[in-house]
């Protein structure tokens, strides 16, 4: 039987949950030997070269091409897999949720501390950037995600657990330790 | 008065004349998981975190009162699911965003969360607007966090008897406010016992955040009620 195949990508996400994909450590020797990698950040593959078993989100929805990589995965991948607290919640980028999206590119292109060499006063708004969303959506709010993994980011032993359990078919084994939202 | 013999799920306990289930449970050792209850105040009843089952009803444990012979419900898959259920409830209808929280580790809604192993809300996610008060000496108040279980308002008082929190308008527009003069005039202890009678991160000391690091906290290793049970 061929190895089942993974793809990962992060959305409105830090890349922290990635980070701690690697936190495996040499685990991740073992993890080629049980999955392959298609499209992610971790082999550079860009685009789906082929139909996925298992999508691994981070990150939550802030903007049009957010969603177009979700819809994208939904359609190339048979398990989805919301990963870390942003593709569950929004996480931080979600904090601006509540703030009229006016004021939030006023504050970071024009009013800001930090702004001094935006002399010309523009608000991005090429049409070649994605366009941002009214607020900050959790992944499963927009396609159908089949499994959580909480934590900020989640714990490599998490991630670990987690993946063998789906790959083999063995039942998940969740220490109280490992579970966490922070 | 001797006495009174009842029953949770099945278990022997005794109660005095008075005492709610919650109370009871505790002397025997039973966890009932609460949220807006706290030892020593009267119970208000607010979050029903505590509901079990008596004679087929759905009860606040943290209000009523054990009676002779009274078959009470609490660790069935029914209640388990419903008080996931409100846990869940109560992470949509407010902001609370873990990983930036002060009170991560020490929060009883996220214990809560852990004991429950709620992986997601089931619900959709309400992002109500919500202020942050934080030019008080001492104290700074997130509303975005607040499950009105109202034990600030009920517990937190100043040396002569004045309400140091209170309540701001009614039904789903109800917010805690806090009184800025008497919160400054709080001695250090009274202060940390606001934060630490908030079983959230909506009520937080100022300036000692981090002084307890993420992962030594409260219930970093251990589920709320560990202790009670004995696990």
């Amino acid at each position: 039987m061929s190895k089942p195949v993974v793809a990962t990508a992060s959305l409105a996400g830090c890349f922290g949950c990635h980070m701690s994909i690697l936190d495996i450590d040499d685990r991740i020797l073992k993890l080629i030997e049980l999955v392959e990698f298609n499209k992610s950040p971790i082999d550079d593959i860009k685009t789906f070269t082929k139909q996925c078993d298992i999508g691994i989100l981070e990150g939550g929805c802030c903007n049009s091409e957010n969603v177009h990589v979700l819809k994208d995965f939904r359609k190339n991948c048979k398990i989805l897999i919301s990963l870390g607290e942003c593709a569950i919640m929004g996480g931080v980028p979600a904090m601006r949720n509540g703030i009229p999206i006016k004021d939030c590119l006023q504050e970071a292109y024009l009013d800001g501390p930090t702004v001094d060499t935006n002399t010309d006063k523009i608000i991005p708004n090429d049409e070649e950037l994605p366009m941002i969303l009214d607020k900050v959506y959790p992944c499963h709010e927009i396609v159908k995600v089949d499994y959580f993994i909480p934590g900020c980011a989640p714990r490599a032993d998490l991630i670990w657990e987690a993946l063998v359990a789906l790959v083999t078919g063995s039942e998940l084994k969740l220490p109280y330790e490992v579970f966490k939202f922070d | 008065m001797s006495d009174i013999k009842f029953t949770i799920d099945g278990k022997a306990c005794t109660a005095k004349n008075g005492q709610t289930i919650v109370e009871a449970a505790k002397k025997s050792r039973i966890y009932i998981p609460v949220l807006c209850h706290f030892d020593g105040l009267k119970p208000a009843g607010t979050c029903r975190i505590c509901t079990v089952k008596v004679g087929g009803r759905f009860m606040a444990a943290c209000t009523t009162p054990v009676t002779e012979g009274m078959v009470v419900e609490n660790d069935t898959p029914e209640l388990q699911e419903m008080r996931k259920q409100i846990i869940e409830m109560l992470f949509v209808e407010g902001n609370h965003m873990c990983p930036m929280c002060e009170k991560s580790g020490n929060c009883e809604l996220q214990a809560l969360g852990y004991r429950y192993k709620m992986m997601v809300p089931r619900f959709p996610y309400l992002w109500p607007k919500r202020s942050v008060i934080a030019d008080t000496p001492k104290i700074y108040l997130d509303r975005n966090r607040c499950v009105q279980c109202l034990r600030c308002v009920r517990d937190v008082k100043t040396s002569d008897g004045k309400n140091v929190f209170g309540v701001t308008m009614r039904g789903g527009k109800a917010i805690i406010s806090i009184d800025k003069k008497l919160a400054a005039a709080l001695s250090e202890e009274a202060a940390l016992k606001a934060m630490n009678q908030c079983p959230v991160g909506c009520i937080l000391r100022k300036e000692i955040g981090y002084k307890i690091p993420i992962g030594q906290r409260k219930f970093d290793t251990k589920p709320i009620g560990s202790e009670l049970e004995g696990k």
